[in-house]
């Protein structure tokens, strides 16, 4: 190991610390563009993170422990899966089969956060908690189905190793899972066809509702943790399609641009499509899981 | 070439589980109209070189299944005044899951038909079994009349694919006949759709299962 992969590694968690704020910043950049306004300020999702520090917490008094840890434990979770995809190759952790463990990291978060929209006992929550789950359901086999038409050609349970090997002939695989990726993406981080991060309407909103009651820096935390699992599903699209290259610095340039040009795409689709009917999704989201499956078909055929 | 014909035959598998899946009648159609373009371009490919009769099939294919059916078909779905499938035998949904597992299971087993003219590893086969299944789940979960016209046309397409295995064995005349039928036979649903509806204020097949009126 010598000092550039050192390095390397301490960029890759440095982006994964610092970058996703930013995504959503450049979502509402191209949003507000589509839409002829001007639009915040790229930057404003950090400072909204910096406001939301300063304040004080409130809690309901129902609550009981799992309220307050929820978004810690969603928050580090979210980070070990990032860990686990480094955007050059060569991460700081990796193991065989640690792919289980990448899409189990993302259910564990999952779980502590509709566990704490239980916890507050308010009946919205419990709405958005059963719709996320749901959904969940249906995005979990389309990850692994993706997933293991990687391990298939490449050889490995290790992301690692995974993401470096190249497709070769499975360049129909790749569309298909790169299709079905993008839309658990979508699913997964709430994003319009789904669901709408903005809006604070109760009877549209799944992933905003379950966090309604969550204030100051703990409410901090579970924006920071959205945007940072927007950022680690945008990373393993782009490393999924992208071609690696030899040099590893030239593979973190790459796959950063590739990082914002997914959030460019994502603002392109929140401005021209309308939010799918809530009794449409489930059909949506089964559509992408069967096409995944259908390309780990034609991977291992 | 290989990976292209490969790439088109994913591309109709898709097409499949996407007309499956929805239930909107224009965008059914839509989907189809498409399925027939993507395939007009497989005669050129399956096999090496480009000859006079694989152009003629291709540009026959175009002009049919990529415009004139389809043309027919809005033209019919304007005269009945519906625009989706209300309530199919089987939700959208589950018949899109029923197509994906057509899907696999086609793709498990076609490697083991015993077709001399086949060599086991392209997608012609798999392809062709999954959308003349997923042409048979249209025709038959569907009740709208207009919906298994459509299930006829992919069911159809499914037999087109498989013709390419025999691309050698089968004469011009006889490709050229099937899609003349084809032609035709879309020509007469669609009066016939204009008919029921005048006679039983719907296209509901299940009207149609009763001899008399009781």
């Amino acid at each position: 190991m010598n000092a550039s992969t050192v390095l390397g590694q301490v960029v890759d968690v440095l982006a994964l610390l610092l970058v996703p704020p930013l995504l959503l910043g450049v979502i509402n950049r191209v949003k507000a563009k589509a839409g002829g306004r001007r639009g915040q300020p790229l930057l404003q999702a950090y400072r909204d993170l910096a406001r939301l520090l300063r304040k004080g917490l409130v809690f309901s008094e129902t609550t009981t422990w799992i309220f307050r840890a929820a978004p810690i434990v969603t928050l580090v979770a979210t980070l070990l899966a990032g860990l686990l995809i480094p955007l050059g190759g060569g991460g700081p952790v990796g193991f065989e089969g640690d792919l289980i463990l990448f899409v189990y990291l993302f259910a564990l978060g999952r779980f502590f956060t509709t566990a704490a929209a239980l916890d507050t006992g308010s009946p919205f929550e419990g709405m958005g908690a059963a719709r996320e789950v749901t959904w969940a359901a249906l995005t979990e086999p389309a990850v692994f189905f993706v997933l293991i038409s990687l391990a298939s050609w490449s050889d490995s349970l290790s992301l690692d190793t995974m993401l470096l090997a190249p497709a070769g002939p499975h360049a129909a695989t790749l569309v298909l899972s790169a299709a079905g990726l993008f839309i658990v993406l979508l699913v997964e981080c709430s994003r319009v066809p789904f669901d709408d991060p903005n809006t604070h309407l109760e009877l549209t909103m799944v992933h905003e509702v379950m966090v309604l009651d969550h204030s100051g820096p703990l409410f901090a935390a579970v924006l920071y943790g959205a945007a940072m699992k927007l950022f680690i599903l945008a990373t393993l699209l782009v490393r999924l399609v992208t071609p690696h290259l030899a040099d590893a610095w030239a593979t973190r340039g790459v796959v950063l641009a590739g990082v914002l040009a997914v959030a460019v795409v994502i603002g392109v689709v929140e401005s021209t499509t309308a939010r799918v009917r809530l009794a449409r999704i489930p059909n949506l989201v089964s559509g992408a899981a069967l096409v995944t499956a259908v390309g780990f078909l034609l991977a291992v055929r | 070439m290989g990976s292209l014909l490969d790439s088109l035959l994913v591309l109709v598998l898709v097409l499949n589980l996407y007309a499956l899946g929805t239930s909107r009648i224009a965008v059914v159609i839509r989907v189809v109209a498409l399925q027939g373009f993507v395939l007009a371009a497989l005669p050129l490919l399956a096999h090496g070189e480009i000859g006079a009769e694989s152009v003629i099939i291709s540009v026959a294919a175009v002009a049919l299944k990529a415009v004139i059916i389809p043309m027919m078909l809005f033209r019919a779905l304007r005269d009945v005044q519906i625009r989706r499938e209300v309530e199919p035998l089987i939700s959208t949904g589950a018949s899109m899951l029923l197509g994906g597992l057509g899907a696999a299971l086609a793709l498990a087993f076609a490697k083991n038909l015993p077709l001399t003219a086949h060599d086991g590893h392209s997608l012609i086969v798999p392809a062709a079994l999954a959308t003349v299944l997923a042409g048979f789940l249209l025709l038959t979960t569907r009740l709208k009349a207009i919906s298994q016209v459509l299930g006829y046309l992919v069911l159809e397409n499914g037999i087109f694919i498989f013709g390419l295995v025999l691309v050698d064995a089968v004469p011009l005349v006889v490709e050229i006949g099937a899609l003349l039928d084809l032609v035709v036979a879309i020509f007469v649903m669609g009066i016939l759709l204009g008919h029921i509806r005048r006679e039983f204020s719907s296209i509901d097949t299940r009207a149609l299962s009763a001899l008399k009126e009781d």
